[in-house]
């Protein structure tokens, strides 16, 4: 019994998860050693920055819990913002800036669901070549050359308001609840934990694996897409390398986030904690007026960190 | 029976190949390229162009054989790239701090180990997989690298050492003896030594390679200890030729380094492939990226055709063996 009593705390907080305590130490050490960490308006502007982030790291979650990876996102988001930038310049209309965003971005989705569950190329290489590809098109249609000049009904939805909280948040969190849902409340959901549990016992179910895991990838394609029309407006602008390097951002929010690279299992929230959790980190190191390149550096040893402590948990 | 019935193990006549056919068959593309070449552009078969392409396909090579053992043992390595930029940056510095190349040259293959070495300890002793602690690896180093030059450029080294990477001896570049001297002794190591072997071995199966006593972890930490310094050596290379070194110079180089390999018959899946193999695999792809450059296609088209390359790279490896998978 008295083993039990010392035990169970222990357990419980094994079992809280990491990525809270991650989270609650960061806010703790930059509230104490960063100026004007704590303000509300500076709170909001870490949300703010986030939504990128969080559009890209939900959809990253359910290709991580397939044991499936997209190393293409970020230069697929870069695609797609600049998909934005031209087609709102050409014709001045935003809505067909975001559809032209959003069908280029799914076809990269479906081409690496094509790669990865039909030919069989390993989710590692064959997202890295489609990153060259997207990177490749970024350079090709922009000529190197950053897109100015667009409507401003682009660039007002990073700015704007709706009921006094600023827009992108709103987003964020609609694509939150959209995942959420689809996740945990519709059979597609259930499918998706399978592929990286039991792919056997989909096949089993007379399911399709294959075109499963092709709407997985395409979905991250999406989403990259919509995403593409945030950078745009927050950039005011389309630059051919703006988003180059975010998916490692998702990455790292998904891994701190919980979500296993090994197991199919995904914790949704703990993504959205992740994503708080690197947005946190990078906004704090630059108020400290630490450069970009020590917050890029300091992500890369928080997944490392996370990756080990995850396969230490595994083992356990 | 059946089990005794399986494929012996290969021939050992050839150092080169394991297997002549698949070599082959890539010779023979490399061969078709130049044919293709040499028809579309008059200035493909001078011997200035011939030997710029042998010089760039050495640089490739370089950081692609190391890569190779990797690959071979089924794993990954993101950060070979990443592994350049820093060490170039660090070789560079010493050199403009010390004066001496020798000491740079050193800086240069001792950062690039020891990265080897911490992406080698994150596999084994962490057990991380390897392409997630590589490619951790990539953005600290990029971290680490651009937060140390802080947006300078080093330039202007000795003129003995800019020899290395851009000076001719008996009318041959002196990165092509390079290339020669790590082609033999890495077909060597692995064809005909009893580490490369267990290499292979780690690669096919690694369960059934700790069983029979192979120290799995140790060959690990060599083969990632090996790529990492061999990346620190392309940066010597780099360096000398550039004559400057710059915190971005090893963003474009992971992807082709991965083509290499994978053009190279090296499967991702490891225990199949040849470092004479990722020398064919630089060649096919320098060629390409010449010709492109040839026929004055826009060099922002290199990241599209390198990524296709390597899809269909594996796509048509994956499509020959899996009739003996």
């Amino acid at each position: 019994m008295s083993d039990m009593a010392i035990v169970s705390p222990i357990r419980t907080l094994q079992r809280l998860p990491g990525v809270a305590i991650v989270l609650v130490l960061l806010i703790a050490l930059f509230g104490a050693i960063a100026p004007g960490f704590l303000s509300a308006a500076n709170l909001s502007n870490v949300l703010v920055q986030s939504t990128i982030l969080t559009m890209l790291a939900l959809p990253m979650t359910l290709i991580i819990m397939t044991e499936g990876i997209d190393l293409s996102m970020g230069a697929v988001l870069t695609l797609t913002s600049l998909c934005v930038a031209i087609v709102s310049l050409a014709t001045t209309s935003m809505l067909l800036g975001l559809c032209a965003a959003v069908l280029v971005g799914t076809v990269f989705g479906l081409a690496n669901g094509w790669l990865v569950a039909i030919a069989k190329i390993p989710p590692f290489v064959a997202t890295l070549a489609t990153l060259g590809m997207a990177h490749g098109l970024s350079l090709i249609v922009s000529d190197g050359q950053s897109v100015v000049g667009i409507p401003h009904s682009v660039r007002d939805i990073y700015s704007a308001h709706l009921l006094g909280i600023p827009v992108p948040i709103l987003m964020g969190v609609a694509s939150y609840g959209v995942f959420h849902g689809l996740l945990y409340h519709t059979r597609f959901g259930t499918y998706v934990f399978a592929l990286g549990g039991n792919r056997e016992a989909l096949r089993y179910a007379g399911l399709s694996p294959t075109r499963l895991l092709i709407t997985v990838y395409a979905i991250g394609g999406l989403m990259a897409g919509v995403a593409g029309l945030l950078m745009t407006a927050r950039m005011n602008s389309g630059h051919p390398t703006a988003g180059l390097g975010l998916e490692f951002d998702a990455i790292a929010a998904v891994a701190v986030g919980g979500t296993s690279f090994e197991r199919g299992n995904g914790w949704l929230l703990g993504t959205l904690l992740g994503v708080l959790a690197v947005g946190v980190l990078r906004n704090g190191l630059n108020l400290i007026s630490l450069p970009s390149s020590v917050q890029v550096a300091s992500v890369g040893v928080l997944v490392i960190a996370a990756m080990f402590l995850d396969g230490l948990r595994s083992r356990a | 029976m059946s089990d005794v019935a399986k494929p012996a193990p290969l021939p050992q006549w050839s150092f080169l190949s394991q297997n002549a056919a698949q070599l082959f068959y890539r010779l023979l593309a490399a061969f078709l390229i130049c044919l293709v070449l040499s028809v579309l552009s008059e200035s493909f078969l001078s011997l200035g162009n011939i030997l710029n392409v042998l010089r760039q396909a050495s640089l490739t090579f370089f950081i692609a054989s190391g890569l190779t053992l990797v690959v071979l043992t089924a794993g990954l390595d993101l950060s070979v790239g990443a592994n350049v930029a820093l060490s170039a940056c660090l070789a560079g510095t010493v050199i403009h701090q010390t004066g001496s190349p020798v000491l740079g040259i050193l800086t240069g293959l001792a950062a690039g180990g020891t990265v080897g070495l911490m992406n080698g300890v994150m596999v084994t002793a962490m057990r991380i997989p390897s392409f997630i602690a590589t490619y951790g690896m990539l953005w600290v180093l990029n971290g680490v690298t651009y937060w140390y030059m802080a947006g300078e450029t080093i330039h202007g080294f000795p003129a003995g050492f800019r020899q290395i990477g851009s000076g001719y001896f008996l009318g041959l570049p002196i990165p092509v003896y390079l290339l020669l001297v790590f082609l033999a002794i890495g077909s060597f190591f692995a064809q005909r030594t009893t580490w490369g072997q267990e290499i292979y071995a780690i690669g096919a199966n690694p369960v059934a390679a700790r069983l029979s006593g192979i120290p799995v972890n140790r060959r690990l930490l060599l083969v990632y200890t090996v790529s990492g310094t061999m990346a620190g050596l392309a940066s010597i290379i780099f360096l000398s030729r550039l004559n400057s070194a710059e915190a971005d110079i090893g963003e474009s180089l992971t992807l082709p380094a991965i083509a290499a390999v994978l053009i190279g018959g090296t499967s991702l899946f490891g225990g199949v492939g040849t470092i004479f193999g990722t020398f064919v695999g630089s060649l096919i792809l320098t060629l390409v990226l010449n010709g492109m450059n040839l026929l004055s296609i826009n060099a922002n088209w290199q990241p599209l055709v390198t990524g296709i390359i390597v899809i269909i790279a594996v796509w048509l490896d994956m499509k020959t063996r899996r009739p003996t998978a």
